[in-house]
């Protein structure tokens, strides 16, 4: 049960959307930049949508850490794997070094940006990662603890059908955030 | 020093808001919204909110410049014992409901129980209400993340963070030409 009246039928954040249209605006504006727009990052949106799943998973969002790890396999080509073994451990993840070398520092933000230390940064820099990469890992971890606490914190809806998140997924991987939820209907 | 290179005249959150404009925009417009647009809450008290959280996650930074901001709109005695003994803080029954559910929510959305909602509604919060107390939350958990992971610079100077707390009172958060000339 939600905390408070929320449009029945959409679940997690699209529930907050309708909910609030005048707030989701900056908060889908944002989520498109960091996230979706190729041109943005030099991180892909595979990679991107990986960091994302990650800190939900470790916040224990359960909306949030489907949903996007459905968004990161549509973005990867259908890799499934590879969302789960990060979500599990990066360490042990087919990915790349830098890409574990990020996760490593996007793990010690979600707890607290206070924990990342200049060797976390450093190794990252050796593994190949640009300011601007350190730079985008750290907002797309902050920014998900945000989303992660308006999602939890409101109570709202996590389905539990796998297939919900995969029909989330696809239509964020191939649309962007900015096109109109879709009702869903549980059985 | 901050582990990427950010313009030494902005320090804490201002670096960063310069550093990458097109996130900043989206992030400075739902702050905007949340802390001075419309709302059945003062502007001192969504302040308080900000600050609460931003004490709780320990972010130096955010909490000194919210109390600022606070302090433009309240006594500051307000935000310091909201800070240190909420219990204790003269604010209203509702604003101290709010609180407790904001405190909560910086620490993770799973934490805030119906209880604390119940309690809240009982002193007349509305969902509205709620719905803004926990986005300010969230927002804050991402601003003193941001801000801490980069390792930006903290000025230990208290002026800074009054002439700082003036700005945010009046220009609020919109970006603006000369916004931080009097820092």
């Amino acid at each position: 049960m939600p905390h408070i009246a929320l449009p029945e039928g959409y679940p997690g954040i699209r529930s907050l959307f309708m909910y609030s249209p005048v707030t989701a605006q900056p908060l889908n504006d944002l989520v498109q930049t960091i996230l979706h727009d190729p041109a943005t990052s030099t991180l892909t949106p595979g990679e991107r949508e990986l960091i994302a799943t990650y800190t939900s998973s470790l916040n224990h969002c359960k909306y949030c850490a489907n949903t996007h790890g459905a968004i990161a396999k549509h973005q990867l080509q259908g890799n499934e794997q590879v969302v789960k073994a990060v979500m599990k451990d990066p360490s042990g993840a087919e990915i790349s070094d830098k890409l574990k070398a990020l996760l490593k520092i996007a793990a010690k933000v979600q707890e607290d940006g206070k924990k990342v230390t200049s060797g976390d940064i450093a190794f990252a820099r050796e593994q190949g990662a640009t300011d601007k990469e350190i730079h985008d890992t750290v907002l797309i971890t902050a920014a998900f603890c945000m989303y992660n606490r308006y999602v939890d914190g409101l109570g709202t809806w996590a389905p539990d059908d796998p297939a919900v998140y995969d029909a989330l997924g696809k239509q964020r991987a191939t649309e962007g955030y900015h096109t109109k939820p879709f009702k869903v209907t549980t059985p | 020093m901050p582990y990427i290179p950010l313009k030494e005249n902005l320090p804490g959150i201002t670096g960063l808001l310069d550093y990458r404009l097109d996130t900043a925009l989206p992030i400075r417009q739902l702050t905007h919204i949340l802390l001075r647009g419309e709302s059945t809450l003062t502007e001192g008290e969504r302040e308080l909110i900000a600050t609460i959280v931003s004490n709780g996650n320990e972010c130096k930074f955010c909490t000194a410049a919210h109390t600022a901001a606070a302090n433009q709109y309240l006594d500051p005695i307000v935000a310091e014992k909201v800070k240190a003994d909420l219990d204790a803080a003269p604010v209203s029954g509702k604003m101290k409901a709010l609180l407790v559910i904001a405190r909560a929510a910086g620490k993770n959305g799973r934490l805030v129980t119906a209880e604390m909602v119940d309690t809240a509604r009982g002193e007349g919060a509305t969902d509205r209400e709620l719905h803004d107390t926990v986005l300010i939350a969230a927002l804050f958990s991402l601003y003193n993340r941001y801000v801490d992971g980069l390792a930006t610079v903290t000025p230990t100077d208290p002026g800074f963070y009054d002439r700082l707390g003036h700005i945010l009172h009046d220009k609020g958060y919109l970006p603006s030409e000369g916004r931080y000339a009097t820092l």
